[in-house]
């Protein structure tokens, strides 16, 4: 069925009424909301609906329902892997097992949780509406995304069952490791179809996300108008647009290697197994920055609102982004110091000079929250919480961007310790921070306060017991991707510390889920903005109608809800066309 | 428009400097390719939006002073539901499998993958259900 779609209304700045504005009170929790019958949708239901569904905000719900249980399931690996580790010479699994359960670890987290929950979701939910767009701008490609990502996420979590097991080799599949001598079985044929399937599913999303964002936005959101979590989705979109294919490429040259008898990879037939390396890591660590940047522009929008304030440096925000985008993909070799056949200056270099837009980033953040008047309601907690996450994960990153610290570290639990507070600082702490904000657009009903702030406090705690003492450890000359040690390497303490934190985060989330589980029975109608916020999404209905938006307001800076509501405090900072008398008024500190 | 044609302008622009300066400081091949990829995903692009900026009334979405009403009428043709991108995807996990698996499966990868492309591409010219 297709759907001819009108633009939507237009609300006179002056006429009453329009979304109420503050508190709970709007709109209940069943059915599309008050504005459902404007846009009459008579489409399957049920599961049928799932199905067939070309809307974004079944497909970016179904993204998130799939990436959270991959989440949970690939958190319990880790659970048993720190188990193993807490005693020095434990059985709990064996030494095949275990290979297979950080292989599988770090790929779901990686390829089918981080990214997948941030563009396939948040991103595939948010980004239409923030923009003013009825859907995206190719609805039927969107819903192909999340088939193929459903498709290659069950063929990676299957691959378990296949005689051999799954893949072992680590995410990253140096060969000639992962040679069909080395990795025989259907568990790394697996491994690889997934990364296709998924591979193409983000390049989709990748399409549709700068497709959406450089057309479909609604009359009036220039592109310096564009909410920074649309604009950090749209640079995502263009790394994947980079990244993606080449690791789709590699996938192909390895395959061929494994079993059409190509030599791409191996010495033997005049290849060159640093190769997979140079491919691996050209999608690999722009990867990084496609996992951080659409967390990066969660926090930027969520900042704001808990702080009452418009974002400080709106500008500095978009090409910080867009720095860090383009540096990220001209570093991808410091990932291979040790290899001892790249260019260390070139890479070094380029990898330090990431920390200055980054830099940029943090004291924006701070500007904005300063002089604020703040309210520590849970997207807040998580979103400072990311702060202290990232900051400590970037700056042990700064430490190994230096390559006489990198040949002391590499490959040992400091490098582990970093990358997982860079990623848990984002994905984990912002990515939920975006979660719990969200949320009563999504549903239209409001997430406990009390259970989501035990959650961000014991997820907190966990995370620093969890991740500093691995920095210890691996100074100390712990190797990662090791199954047991020996009682007299005197790294027995501290890897209990770690197992013990890593338990009080896996505790943490039974808080989240309780949560989940209260809002669905006992729901608190959320009205459309509870958090008074001040982009386009909170003028819409919570949950939105069908195709997003019956009315829209004059879009004329950033922040166009917050200027509906709050006339007395309209902003045009960013307003770069002649305005109107009434709009020139200036806004004057930190409003009432 | 303009700004969607500059921004990807400058993503051309930059990584044509940087695989430059990388080529001529590595000589490393993978590398060097790779980065004039990224060069010509920025230009290509970002050369026809800004061709096309100029022959064409902007869009209002880019008019900083557009009022809603500018974007009255119709904006597009958005599929209500369909059940061919499923089709297609489970097409595409078959084709898959069938690499791993054996070629037991490539009628099932065929058969869902063309009644997809076909079913997709007769929807779309008709712009209702199939």
């Amino acid at each position: 069925m297709t759907t001819t779609i009108e633009s939507p209304e237009r609300i006179e700045p002056e006429e009453p009424g329009g979304p109420d504005a503050h508190g709970p009170g709007g709109h209940g929790p069943d059915g599309p909301g008050h504005d459902a019958e404007h846009a009459p949708h008579h489409g399957p239901t049920g599961i049928l609906n799932w199905l067939t569904s070309t809307d974004h905000k079944v497909i970016g719900k179904s993204y998130m329902i799939t990436s959270l249980v991959l989440f949970f399931i690939s958190g319990a690996m880790a659970l048993v892997m720190r188990s193993q580790l807490a005693d020095p010479t434990s059985s709990l699994v064996n030494f095949q097992t275990y290979n297979e359960l950080f292989t599988m670890h770090g790929s779901l987290m990686l390829y089918l949780f981080a990214g997948p929950f941030a563009f396939g979701g948040l991103a595939n939910y948010i980004v239409p509406l923030q923009v003013g767009a009825p859907d995206m701008a190719f609805p039927r490609l969107n819903a192909l995304s999340y088939w193929l990502y459903l498709g290659g996420s069950s063929v990676m979590t299957l691959s378990f069952l296949v005689a051999g097991g799954a893949a072992s080799f680590g995410w990253v599949a140096y060969a000639p490791l992962s040679n069909s001598i080395n990795s025989p079985g259907a568990g790394t044929d697996m491994w690889l179809m997934s990364l296709g399937l998924t591979g193409f599913s983000a390049i989709f999303t990748g399409v549709n996300l700068v497709a959406t964002i450089f057309y479909l936005r609604a009359p009036g959101l220039t592109m310096f108008r564009v909410p920074i979590f649309s604009w950090n989705m749209l640079v995502t979109g263009i790394l994947i647009l980079i990244a993606f294919p080449v690791l789709f490429g590699a996938v192909v040259m390895l395959f061929c290697d494994r079993h059409f008898g190509t030599h791409i990879f191996s010495v033997q037939g005049g290849g060159v197994p640093v190769l997979w390396q140079h491919l691996f890591w050209f999608f690999g660590h722009p990867e990084v920055y496609i996992l951080a940047l659409p967390y990066f522009g969660m926090v930027t929008d969520i900042f704001p609102v808990f702080s009452r304030k418009p974002l400080f440096g709106y500008r500095g925000m978009v090409f910080a982004t867009l720095s860090i985008a383009a540096l990220s993909t001209g570093v991808w070799a410091h990932h291979m110091f040790t290899t001892g056949v790249v260019l260390l200056p070139f890479f070094s270099l380029l990898s330090y000079l990431i920390a200055v837009p980054t830099g940029i980033k943090f004291f924006n953040w701070i500007g904005t929250m300063w002089g604020g008047q703040l309210s520590f309601q849970t997207p807040m907690l998580f979103s400072i919480g990311f702060l202290f996450a990232f900051l400590m994960g970037g700056v042990t990153g700064v430490l190994l961007a230096s390559p006489p610290v990198d040949f002391m570290t590499h490959d040992t639990y400091f490098v582990v310790a970093h990358f997982h507070q860079v990623l848990i600082g984002t994905t984990v702490f912002a990515g939920f921070a975006g979660f719990y904000f969200w949320y009563p657009k999504m549903f239209g009903r409001m997430l406990s306060e009390r259970l989501g702030k035990l959650h961000f406090w014991l997820l907190f705690i966990g995370f620093w017991v969890t991740f500093m003492p691995q920095y210890l450890v691996g100074l100390k000359g712990m190797p990662r991707r090791i199954a047991d040690y020996l009682p007299t390497n005197g790294w027995t303490g501290l890897n209990q510390i770690s197992t013990v934190g890593a338990f009080i985060i896996g505790f943490s989330f039974l808080f989240f889920l309780a949560n989940l589980v209260q809002a669905w029975r006992k729901p608190v109608p959320a009205g459309d903005n509870p958090w008074d916020g001040g982009a386009l999404e909170w003028f819409t209905s919570s949950p939105p109608p069908h195709h997003n938006f019956t009315h829209l307001p004059p879009i004329r800076s950033e922040r166009p809800t917050w200027d509906y509501n709050h006339p007395e405090h309209r902003k045009v900072e960013h307003g770069d066309g002649p305005t109107t008398p009434d709009e020139e008024k200036e806004t004057v500190g930190v409003p009432s | 428009m303009k700004v969607s044609g500059r921004f990807l302008i400058f993503i051309g622009f930059f990584f044509g400097i940087i695989g430059i300066i990388y080529w001529f400081t590595s000589y490393e091949d993978a590398g060097s390719v790779m980065l004039a990829g990224s060069a010509l995903l920025g230009l290509l692009p970002g050369g026809y939006y800004l061709w096309w900026s100029r022959r064409m009334r902007p869009l209002e979405g880019d008019v900083s002073d557009a009022s809603v009403a500018d974007g009255a009428g119709v904006i597009d043709s958005f599929p209500g539901s369909s059940i061919w991108p499923f089709l297609l995807g489970m097409g595409a996990l078959f084709a898959s499998l069938t690499f791993i698996f054996g070629l037991w499966l490539a009628p099932i990868a065929l058969a869902l993958g063309l009644s997809a492309i076909i079913g997709g591409v007769i929807e779309s010219r008709r712009g209702g259900t199939v």
